[in-house]
């Protein structure tokens, strides 16, 4: 479906054609997971668009990365990477925690 | 300790709220205590398994296993749920009205006792296999870690006295309304967790439409507080729902009400014609 939309509007508008390489590098995110705090604490991602973030968790215990903001909830077991598909945002901040950490896992997304 | 006891709380008053209905609405069925207890058995097992296999979960279908694994969840107890109220709506009341356990009512109880204690097994599993995630976190992490353990089993009495609560409460409602109230809170948990479902879908990357978020009422009721996670496990409230969450919800709502009422117009109708064999005999 995204693909049909997105082919229909490179087909409509050749100036959308320089467009994807970029976004393609704005889309696609890292986190790390150590000592049970989120690294970098802070993302920033485009507003309105689907955004994938990686999240590697390099402490041996499980995490769960939890947002009601983002409407994201997902346990990520120790030692191991996962990804958390975000978006489309609003522009704003939004918090997410490490729900078995939540003291110390705490970071924000900053759609803009 | 605390902050262990009150994670461990938040996962289990959702399965809890969720066996405490089933008890209410299974209120005189009998053998309703050994299917529920198997369905929270079976559950705390599968929950164990999940737990170790979290990793294999979590990398199936291309990084989406977790999200697809819930909603396959989700979806099925949508499904048992209304195979419930369906089926209750056809047979409820006259079961109600001879409780007297013969051979065959007992039987015919049955039924809908299965489907709910799947939907208490998958209840369980679900929250469960992040409990024990999460104690598996504290014990790996060391002896240290005791009182935070403590705060863990605290955490789960405190989830069963919840259960107790919620089973009780709904005991106080009147005989007479039970059927109507329990068919209501059916349908409106299941069209919850369908609209939950649905978002698993999105973020498992497998639906990638209506995605806009329609309101935020964040400020006023958050759905990551108590009162806003009673209310997302009863009635499936969202703080910001997106546009394919509440067309789930609404075209849920309507199917399960559709089928109740086909169901308990059919049985109307074989009644009023057994009625006429009787009168005519």
């Amino acid at each position: 479906m995204r693909e049909i939309v997105l082919v229909s509007l490179l087909a409509v508008s050749p100036a959308v054609l320089g467009a994807p390489a970029a976004d393609a590098l704005a889309q696609e995110l890292n986190l790390v997971i150590r000592d049970h705090k989120f690294e970098p604490q802070e993302i920033r991602v485009p507003a309105g668009k689907r955004v994938s973030v990686y999240v590697t968790n390099e402490d041996s215990t499980p995490e769960e990365f939890d947002s009601a903001a983002l409407k994201v909830e997902k346990v990520i077991p120790g030692r191991s990477k996962a990804l958390v598909r975000i978006g489309p945002l609003d522009a704003g901040r939004y918090e997410f925690i490490g729900e078995f950490h939540a003291d110390t896992a705490k970071g924000v997304v900053i759609a803009e | 300790m605390l902050g262990a006891l009150i994670i461990v709380f938040r996962e289990v008053i959702e399965a809890g709220l969720i066996i405490g209905i089933v008890l209410a609405v299974t209120r005189g069925v009998p053998g309703r205590s050994r299917w529920v207890a198997a369905g929270v058995l079976a559950g705390t097992l599968g929950a164990g398994l999940i737990a170790i296999f979290a990793e294999t979960i979590a990398n199936a279908f291309a990084g989406s296993g977790q999200e697809l694994f819930n909603a396959s969840v989700l979806g099925v107890a949508v499904v048992m749920l209304g195979w419930h109220n369906f089926w209750m709506a056809s047979h409820g009341q006259e079961m109600a009205a001879s409780m007297a356990a013969v051979g065959k009512e007992v039987t015919a109880g049955r039924r809908p006792m299965a489907a709910l204690a799947a939907v208490v097994g998958l209840a369980t599993l679900r929250e469960g296999s992040e409990v024990v995630l999460f104690l598996y976190g504290i014990v790996a992490a060391g002896a240290s870690a005791s009182s935070l353990l403590l705060g863990g089993v605290l955490g789960l009495a405190a989830g069963a006295a919840f259960t107790a609560l919620t089973y009780f409460g709904l005991l106080a409602i009147p005989a007479r309304h039970i059927f109507v109230v329990t068919t209501a809170l059916i349908t409106l948990l299941a069209a919850g967790m369908a609209a939950q479902a649905a978002q698993f879908l999105d973020a498992a990357g497998l639906v990638n439409v209506l995605g806009r978020r329609l309101w935020d009422t964040s400020s006023w009721l958050p759905q990551d507080g108590i009162l806003g996670r009673l209310l997302h496990t009863l009635v499936g409230y969202t703080d910001r729902p997106t546009e394919l969450q509440l067309i789930t919800y609404i075209a849920t709502l309507a199917i399960m009400t559709t089928l109740t009422w086909i169901s308990g117009n059919r049985r109307q109708t074989t009644d009023g014609r057994r009625q006429k064999v009787h009168r005519l005999t």
